[in-house]
């Protein structure tokens, strides 16, 4: 716990996260290139799907980091409001658009999935709408970034959407058993265990964690960025004022 | 190709499509944040040139 709160410092997650990020790619790019082979040459075709069961190896990674970005920026939110935690705005900023990414390729692949097996790109059902809404949510919070200048106001008016859009997922997850829908019921995290074939199931895992590490590596650059933003516009502000003085006493620049 | 889209079978273009999709926008979201870490950067070098001062040190950026 200490550890943590000591990275919550932005110049030690900064020296943190120069020795962390190459190893955390590395990692990342050798999982997903074990998981890829995985997934296209030894994992069989499904019995019912055929060869578009290819698509689950990446639908299925892309829904759950949309899902989890989203939660990594509820817990950011928490710190952003209750606890004024440095990092928190910082993360939850950076999060945004890598969480929507997912979303988008989480909704594109299902829509080129569902044309062969439903017959239909899309349908209006629960679990397709609710990704669509926390797509939706992510754009909004983007927009809402963009339209403040002021980073603290803009964290605090981003944190409380943030708090409100995270009801959307549950819903996401649950939606399946909750209403009747389209889309299959959950056959990985489910009570019970999964219900896929260890031979689809192992590829599946191995790319969810290279994918898991791959978005983790983009986040950290993301959030180094931000840190460099901020940092820029305060040392802007400071040479303004510096300018401003030395134009005052007559001094040239 | 034409024995990998044979070996996909009649939904090879789907398929195709879904990783493409992915790809791109991975790529896409790759490149962006990498510009963009690379022009603070750029950025917070030029001012410090110029003669700003941070209250911590430059470790790490």
């Amino acid at each position: 716990m200490a550890s943590l709160i000591d990275l919550a410092n932005p110049t030690r997650f900064m020296r943190f996260s120069a020795v962390v990020l190459p190893w955390l790619a590395a990692i990342a790019t050798l999982l997903i290139v074990v998981g890829l082979y995985l997934a296209w040459f030894e994992a069989p075709p499904d019995y019912q799907q055929g060869e578009t069961i290819r698509i689950m190896f990446i639908h299925v990674p892309a829904a759950w980091l949309a899902m989890m970005f989203y939660s990594m920026m509820t817990l950011s939110a928490l710190g952003t409001l209750v606890w004024r935690h440095p990092l928190a705005d910082v993360a939850q900023k950076a999060a945004a658009p890598i969480g929507a990414c997912f979303a988008l390729i989480c909704l594109v692949t299902g829509s080129l999935w569902g044309k062969p097996m439903w017959g239909t790109y899309w349908v209006w059902d629960a679990r397709l709408t609710s990704m669509l809404v926390l797509l939706l949510v992510y754009l909004g919070l983007i927009a809402l970034w963009r339209a403040l200048d002021d980073p603290s106001r803009a964290a605090r008016a981003v944190a409380i959407l943030t708090l409100v859009g995270f009801v959307n997922v549950p819903i996401i997850k649950f939606s399946v058993d909750w209403w009747n829908t389209l889309h299959q019921p959950a056959s990985v995290l489910r009570m019970g265990g999964p219900t896929i074939h260890p031979s689809m199931l192992w590829p599946l895992l191995i790319l969810a964690v290279g994918f898991t590490l791959f978005a983790l590596s983009l986040h950290m650059v993301a959030m180094r960025a931000e840190i460099m933003r901020r940092r820029v516009r305060t040392l802007t502000i400071l040479e303004a004022e510096r300018l401003d003085r030395l134009a005052a006493q007559g001094v040239p620049a | 190709m034409s024995g990998l889209l044979d070996h996909l079978g009649p939904h090879a273009g789907f398929i195709l499509a879904s990783y493409g999709a992915a790809g791109l926008v991975l790529i896409g979201l790759t490149l962006a944040i990498l510009r963009d870490h690379a022009a603070q950067k750029r950025a917070l070098d030029a001012l410090e040139r110029r003669g700003g001062r941070r209250r911590s040190g430059r470790e790490g950026a």
